[in-house]
Formats: C-alpha cells, structure tokens, sequence
C-alpha cells in the first residue's frame, strides 16, 4: 500500500482522484458502449452524420439476421470445441508431465524439464510456416485435430503445476503408496483433486487465450465452416464493411461468454493473467 | 527383483512424459529446425526439390528495405507502446491501490479489456476511427485532427494501433504493478514516514526501487510481445496505408502465405526469434540480479 500523506488537503486529493478514476473508466468503457448501442441501431441511422452514442429506435434486428448472414453458429461451435478441446486435452497431458517431474525419479529429468522451459522463449510466429506446411502434408488443414494437437501440451502449464504439486505434502503419497496404490491412482487420486486451485487458474488461462486467439485459427482454417469467432468476425469485416449492426451484434454476442465468465470469477481471472507473470 | 521395480518405476515416468515430449517434439521442435533449415534454402510447399543457397536468404534480408521499414515500424510500436503503457499502468496502479471504498470496480473496468480478442476489439475500433461512422473520428475532429480518419492517415494510423495496444494492454500490466505494490513491506513506508519524507520521496525512495524487479518484468514483457504485434495491425491497417504501419510478423505472415515464399518467411523469423531470444537472456540476467 503507498501511503499519501494528504494531510489536510485528505479530501480533495481523495475528490481529485476519483474523478481521474471516472474519466479513465469511461475511456475504457466507451468501445464496449458505442458496440453495444451500434448493435442495436437501425442501419440508417449508424450512418447518419454526424454520428451519434446513442440510439433514437431501438431495434434488435441484427441480433437475429447474424445468423442467417454468415455461419454464425459454426464460429461459435468451433470456438467452443477449440477452446474447450485444447484446455482439457492439455490440463491432462500438462499434469501427467508436471507429476513427474515433481514426484517420479528418471534419468534427464532436469534436462529433460529445461528443454521445456526453454520452449517458452520460442514465439509462435517463428514455427508457424513450417507448423502450417506440417498440418498441411499430414493433411489436417480445416480440422479441430490440427486447431488442437499442436497446442496440446503447454511448457507454462506443466512448470506451473509442477511448483503446485511440489508443494503438496509427500506423506500423503507414502501411506498411499504403502497400501499398495499404483502411481497412477496416486496422480488421479490423491494429487489431481487436491490440486484444484492451480487447475482452475489454469482452465481459465487456456480456455481464454484460445477463445481470444486469432492467429493461429487464422492460418490453420481456410474453409468459412471452420472459422473461429475472431477470425470469421475480422474476415467477415474485410468483405461486408457496410452491414455495420450485423457485424457489431456479432461482436457482442461473442464477447457475452467470456466476459459473463469474467464477471462470475473474476478472481480466478486476474490470478490467471498474473500468474503470465511467471511466464519469463 | 528391485532393478525390475526401479525400472519399471522408470518406464512409468516415460509413460507419463510421453503425451507432452511428443506434442513439443512434433510441434515445436520439428518445426524450430525446419524454419532454420528452410533459411538456406529455396524450399516452399510447391518446390518439392530445395536447393541450398547458404547464406542467400540472409544476404538478401540485409538487403531489403521492405524489411527493414518493417523493423522501423515494428520499433516505432514497441517505443510508443513500453513507455506510455508502462507509466499509465504504474500510475493507474498506484492509483486504485488507494483504500476508497468501491475502488474495485474500476479495477474490473480498466482489466475488462483484457480478457476480450484482440482481433475482435480491434474491428470495434476500426469503426470508431472510421471517418463516416466513428464516433471517436468525429470527436477528433474537433480536437483539430485530420477529417480523413487515423488508420487511412499515413502519419496517424501508427499512433491509433498503439492507442488500442496501450488501451487493450493497461490492466495487465496494471495487475502486475499491484502485485509488486501490495508486496512492499508497510514498515518501509513508516520508516521512511518518519524520516519525514513526503509522499513524493517516499514513491521515489521506497516505491520505485522496491518495484524494481516488477518493472524490469513488465518493460520486457511489454517488449517482447511488442515485436510479435500482428492481430490488431491485420485487422486495423493490414499493414497500410503505404506499408506504415507492416511490422515484422506482418511481413512473416505476408511472405509466408500470401506470396508463398515460405524458405524466406522463415528467414525473417529466425530473425525475430534472435531478438526475442537476446530480449529473454536480458530480461533473465537482470531479474537474477535483482533478487540476489
């Protein structure tokens, strides 16, 4: 906490501050406002001049032609089996690995958990061409395989969970271990569940980045069908720039699930994108 | 009897491994060597036959001014985005690290932005800097900035991308800064309060230094991420107008699938992965001294 010292001048700087706080919080809010009254605007009257915040009829036209308008529902299909497909497959792999690094000995272990490290420091941009030549010849361009496989395993996921299951007492494990549990059951049984605080940070560091991700969908889907919400929204404005309303109700309902996940675990959020902080 | 164990121990930790080593060994791995490969040669999805032209690829990237604008721009992002962000988030860290009650709800808006696709918010800017509709272009106006719309502007569409990057990236960095500030020890405050100092020495003598490690972090952070921009530029500008505004992984996305020319898009990224490479030991270096 810094402390200022206001003295008697406690109020006003209080006063002072709070409306800094205000008018920086409207700058920050004043996309989503403007995206939401576009959305709800007819046509002519988004293209009047000079333009105006908000609305003078409402109309909730263009929430309903979205869907008629382009594969709407197969963006959001696929965002969801995208974001949901590459969070599970790798919570699971990524905790297979941080077990043993964490509890099982192995000759290369350190090397071995290094490497990974180092995979951090790699930026996707420089494996892309080859990565898209790769899915290309294995012929998986278009699918959910290769929008997931690649990123089924994650180097930040597995150190994060490898310091989560270090720091649960091993005693557990030996008195399990003595009555005869395998280690598989002592993973499943004994580590997974006790470590559901890291597991949920995790859930929702994935499932938002992908969810958000735009690059990568880009380059691994050339089919409309097979569009994510962010890269069918972005390609959908390079061709139909008129067909403002649509477009704006687009954006909205595909910002309604993340920020209604935000809004109810907020906590677990910030967390996630703070615990990026360890990233380096 | 125990080697079997302690084997069998061993090729169950393999099997544990396995998923992942595969995953980073066919997708990260595989594709790292086949980039630096691909960068002496003439190889692309059509050339079924690559030659080896040593160090063709390379000269010619030394040579060409396309990239090198590029770079320029990528450093023009990178130096409008690190230090304006950063102070803005130091400042607006301070600032809601203040007990007032109800402060946490500017804190939910200012890291709203975060959470959204950057591509998708960027469309919404895009219209709010359009000419004909945005609202943002018509209050500029009277601000007496041009009628033609930033991103159609050559010498405003940079500095528009880099205010949706600071816009979209202040809570980030803003929950990193509190963080720090939270894990400043409170006696260090009371010390320095009676010595005497003021509000503005104690930021200067204690704040600052203390957060030292915190913003080594978030500057090279900010950096690296800086050189790896290309979602709100592809949607915003594509680069334009005039090439103003193309950066670096513009420019791998641009030689790599839209001119095909796939050996030397790698060339360029093997470029940027030294960058970022060198950026990361930096970054690394530095907070080892800081906490020693």
């Amino acid at each position: 906490m810094v402390k200022v010292n206001y003295g008697s001048s406690r109020s006003i700087m209080r006063i002072t501050l709070i409306v800094f706080l205000s008018f920086l919080a409207v700058f920050m809010l004043f996309p989503f406002i403007w995206l939401l009254m576009t959305s709800i605007k007819p046509e002519a009257e988004i293209v009047t001049y000079p333009p105006k915040l908000w609305p003078t009829r409402i109309t909730f036209k263009a929430y309903v032609d979205i869907w008629k308008a382009i594969p709407f529902a197969r963006f959001f299909v696929n965002t969801v089996v995208f974001a949901c497909g590459v969070t599970i497959i790798s919570l699971l792999f990524d905790s297979f690995s941080a077990y043993a690094f964490a509890r099982l000995s192995f000759p290369g272990r350190d090397i071995l958990f290094l490497v990974i490290l180092i995979t951090l420091m790699i930026p996707f941009q420089v494996t892309m061409v080859p990565l898209f030549a790769l899915l290309h010849k294995l012929g998986w361009l278009n699918t959910y395989a290769a929008l997931i496989i690649p990123r089924a395993s994650n180097a930040f996921g597995i150190f994060l969970l490898r310091q989560f299951f270090k720091g649960i007492p091993i005693e557990l494990e030996d008195s399990a271990f003595v009555d005869g549990a395998s280690t598989w059951c002592i993973y499943w049984k004994i580590i997974m569940p006790l470590s559901k605080p890291a597991l949920a940070t995790l859930t929702i560091f994935h499932f938002m980045y992908n969810w958000n991700d735009f690059l990568w969908p880009l380059i691994m889907t050339t089919s409309m069908n097979m569009r994510t919400l962010p890269t069918g929204l972005a390609l959908f404005m390079g061709k139909h720039v008129v067909e403002y309303a649509l477009l704006m109700a687009g954006v909205v309902l595909s910002l309604i699930p993340i920020t209604a996940a935000y809004l109810s675990a907020q906590k677990y959020f910030v967390q996630g994108i703070a615990m990026t902080g360890l990233k380096g | 009897m125990n080697i079997s164990i302690s084997s069998r121990k061993k090729a169950v930790a393999y099997l544990f491994l396995a998923p992942s080593l595969i995953v980073f060994g066919v997708f990260v791995f595989y594709p790292i060597g086949f980039a630096l490969w691909a960068s002496f040669t003439d190889w692309s999805l059509i050339n079924q036959s690559p030659n080896f032209l040593q160090w063709a690829n390379y000269s010619r990237l030394l040579a060409d001014s396309r990239f090198w604008n590029a770079v320029k721009n990528t450093l023009y992002y990178t130096l409008g985005v690190v230090p304006v962000g950063t102070v803005i988030s130091l400042c607006v860290a301070i600032a809601v690290n203040q007990r007032i009650r109800g402060i946490e709800i500017f804190r939910t808006i200012y890291f709203l932005p975060v959470i959204t696709s950057t591509a998708i918010i960027a469309i919404v800017w895009t219209f709010l800097f359009d000419p004909d509709i945005g609202l943002l272009a018509y209050y500029l106006k009277f601000l007496g900035f041009t009628t033609q719309g930033w991103l159609r502007d050559p010498n405003y569409a940079m500095p528009a991308v880099i205010l949706v990057s600071i816009w979209k990236n202040m809570g980030f960095n803003m929950v990193i800064f509190l963080a720090g500030l939270q894990s400043i020890s409170e006696s260090l405050y009371e010390a320095a309060s009676i010595d005497g100092a003021n509000s503005w020495h104690s930021f200067w003598y204690v704040t600052l230094p203390q957060l030292r490690p915190t913003l080594t972090f978030v500057i090279v952070m900010s950096m690296i991420s800086s050189f790896q921009v290309f979602d709100q530029v592809y949607v915003m500008t594509r680069g334009g107008p005039l090439f103003r505004t193309e950066t670096v992984v513009q420019y791998i996305y641009h030689h790599g699938f839209e001119t095909f020319q796939m050996s030397y898009a790698s060339t360029v990224a093997i470029a940027l992965l030294l960058v970022v490479l060198i950026l990361t030991i930096l970054q690394l270096r530095v907070l080892d001294r800081d906490i020693n």
